[in-house]
């Protein structure tokens, strides 16, 4: 009885806020405005065959499979580094890695400004040495860059947890065992790790998907993603039919992408490693 | 169970406490975010006794959703003019009594009976303004006269265009030489590839964020509203605002009232105190949009006289936007293909 009432401010939770605006969105999918209220159709769903709507899909999901590839190979190193050093200046990195998050996200993007600009820090330094104007904003380049700024320390995270669990005894049987560093880390610590780079993933894949707001500033408007367009469906068009059948269609995917990284969180658990942060 | 009887008197407590509180009379405004002198509201606050919610929206249809679809009652708007002509033909809008608008009067007779409400029954203007190119003297060869400024390829990465569809397709429109109402399928196709055309030479596609990026020097030419150009000119004096030979949109923010409103008098009361000269004065020398009230400019000095705000609008083919009505739809698709376009 206890414990059945301690979680019924979580079910609450779930159900206000998770369940039933997903339930409005899917009827919003399902429906249209007919001239006596809603009427039931796939007219939202017949529109996406339209190739434009395709290729910014496929745009959206490029940069973030780049942005989270990124993340992974900037990611992984650190955590690893963090993982390995000495608790003290320890404390310190992790709290200098958490600093910007304490900002607002964004002013954070919108710091990159600053920088990137013709009229920025970096070209204005470069111009010092006669260096014409470099034009960083406005390019997909632009947008993976803010993505993986913003959500790297997503990634970080659960790799760096992952491998503080990892016992050191185990990396000297490896060792003892006649396993060189290399092959120490092949065999022990990327296996035992890949739980937390698959949680990095989803948090960070997932919402690079959909971002619109690092598009907007990054893209200078320039680079179209899915987000962009579901938000003007909502913000501008007032269609919100149309707008809920793209969120749909994204759900779809990322919901296809979310249970293979899962099994291969499954099956890297029959190994050794620990689940987190899921 | 004593845990959740605890829990529900926990609740009850919470909301008997937000069901008291302030019984003065209030108000509820819904204005565009930034668009008002700071200090006013406390002074309508201080000679009424009403209280005001303010709350702000940064676009029209951002505006037109949340009346439309929540049940929040607002008891002023300002919206702009297409935007009040839809809400006149959706019955969202009550009719305004003149009679209580003391200083109604006070607004020059040429700002009344606009298109969007022919009567004037519905509406009072708030501020109005052009749309033009803001350029930087010390970046371009020549003073641009004409839209074709910003297809001219010597400009390339140094053009930044209007993040708005009405107003980039618009101005496209007027390039081209057609009305920038026109559903003519040609008309508009002709705009779309002209803005397909002009892609690879814009910088940046924004709304709010270029008044820094030219006062910054980062283009040499954008796409504005004369307001924000006033605001730039003041910082910094290399910019330059003019309205192209080919005509330009003037548009008009004017103070509603919404039918479900709760409180009519005291929004008529909020109307009239923002018509009264001396704060129409206040708010358009703060904002930088244009007041509709000679009045106000001549207690602005010389910035009631900046031709950058008040330009002499005979001299201009300048048009109105109607509303689109269900046409809407058209726009959104070209609009979709020109953005999707982008960058590809």
């Amino acid at each position: 009885m206890k414990k059945n009432l301690c979680l019924i401010p979580l079910y609450v939770w779930s159900a206000v806020f998770i369940v039933f605006p997903l339930l409005i969105v899917l009827y919003y999918a399902f429906t249209r405005d007919a001239s006596s209220g809603m009427s039931l159709s796939f007219e939202s769903f017949s529109r996406l065959a339209d190739p434009m709507y395709l290729g910014v899909i496929l745009r959206s999901f490029k940069i973030a499979v780049i942005a989270t590839l990124v993340c992974i190979l900037c990611g992984y190193p650190a955590a690893y580094i963090l993982a390995r050093s000495n608790s003290r200046s320890k404390f310190i990195i992790v709290i200098l890695m958490l600093l910007p998050m304490w900002m607002n996200f964004l002013l954070r993007t919108y710091s990159w400004l600053t920088l990137l600009e013709k009229s920025g820090l970096i070209n204005s330094f470069l111009s010092l040495f006669g260096v014409d104007p470099i034009i960083f904003l406005g390019t997909e380049g632009a947008v993976v860059l803010g993505t993986v700024y913003n959500y790297l320390p997503f990634m970080i995270m659960p790799i760096y947890i992952t491998l503080l669990k990892l016992d050191q005894s185990h990396l000297d049987a490896a060792a003892d065992l006649g396993a060189n560093p290399f092959q120490v880390f092949m065999k022990v610590t990327l296996p035992f790790s890949v739980p937390g780079v698959l949680s990095g993933v989803s948090m960070v894949f997932v919402p690079s998907v959909t971002t619109f707001v690092i598009s907007q500033i990054m893209g200078s408007g320039n680079v179209t993603l899915i987000g962009d367009i579901i938000e003007k469906q909502y913000r501008v068009v007032n269609d919100w039919h149309f707008g809920s059948a793209l969120s749909v269609v994204i759900m779809i995917i990322v919901l296809a992408f979310m249970y293979f990284i899962n099994r291969g969180d499954v099956e890297a658990n029959n190994g050794n490693g620990g689940r987190l942060l899921r | 169970m004593k845990k959740l009887i605890a829990l529900i008197l926990c609740a009850a407590m919470l909301l008997s406490l937000a069901a008291c509180g302030d019984d003065r009379e209030t108000i509820k405004v819904y204005n565009w975010g930034d668009y008002i002198a700071p200090g006013v509201i406390d002074k309508f606050e201080e000679e009424t006794g009403i209280r005001v919610i303010y709350e702000m929206f940064e676009t029209n249809e951002d505006m037109y959703t949340k009346i439309k679809n929540s049940n929040n009652a607002y008891d002023v708007l300002i919206p702009s003019d297409y935007m009040i002509e839809r809400m006149i033909a959706e019955n969202l809008l009550a009719e305004i009594d003149m009679a209580n608008i003391t200083n109604y009067d006070k607004i020059d007779a040429e700002y009344k009976n606009l298109s969007f409400d022919p009567e004037n029954k519905y509406s009072v203007p708030y501020t109005w303004g052009t749309v033009g190119i803001l350029y930087n003297k010390t970046m371009v060869n020549e003073a641009p006269t004409s839209w074709g400024a910003l297809w001219d390829g010597q400009y390339k990465d140094n053009i930044i265009m209007m993040n708005s569809q009405r107003d980039a397709i618009g101005i496209t429109l007027k390039y081209l030489g057609y009305s920038l109402n026109t559903l003519e399928a040609a008309e508009l196709n002709a705009a779309k590839e002209k803005l397909i055309e002009q892609e690879p030479l814009v910088l940046a596609w924004v709304v709010d964020e270029v008044k820094d990026k030219m006062i910054g020097g980062e283009a040499a030419l954008a796409l504005v509203y004369a307001g924000d150009a006033v605001y730039c000119k003041g910082e910094n004096p290399d910019l330059e605002y003019v309205i192209p030979s080919e005509g330009s949109n003037i548009f008009f923010d004017s103070m509603c009232i919404p039918a479900n409103c709760e409180n009519k008098a005291g929004a008529e009361k909020f109307i009239d105190f923002m018509c009264r000269p001396d704060i129409a004065a206040e708010n358009a020398g703060y904002i930088g949009y244009s007041s509709p009230s000679k009045a106000a400019r001549e207690l602005m000095g010389e910035a009631g006289e900046d031709p950058t705000a008040y330009p002499d609008i005979t001299k201009y083919d300048l048009e109105i936007f109607s509303s689109l009505g269900d046409k809407t739809k058209i726009y959104d698709e070209l609009w979709t293909e020109i953005i999707t376009v982008r960058g590809m």
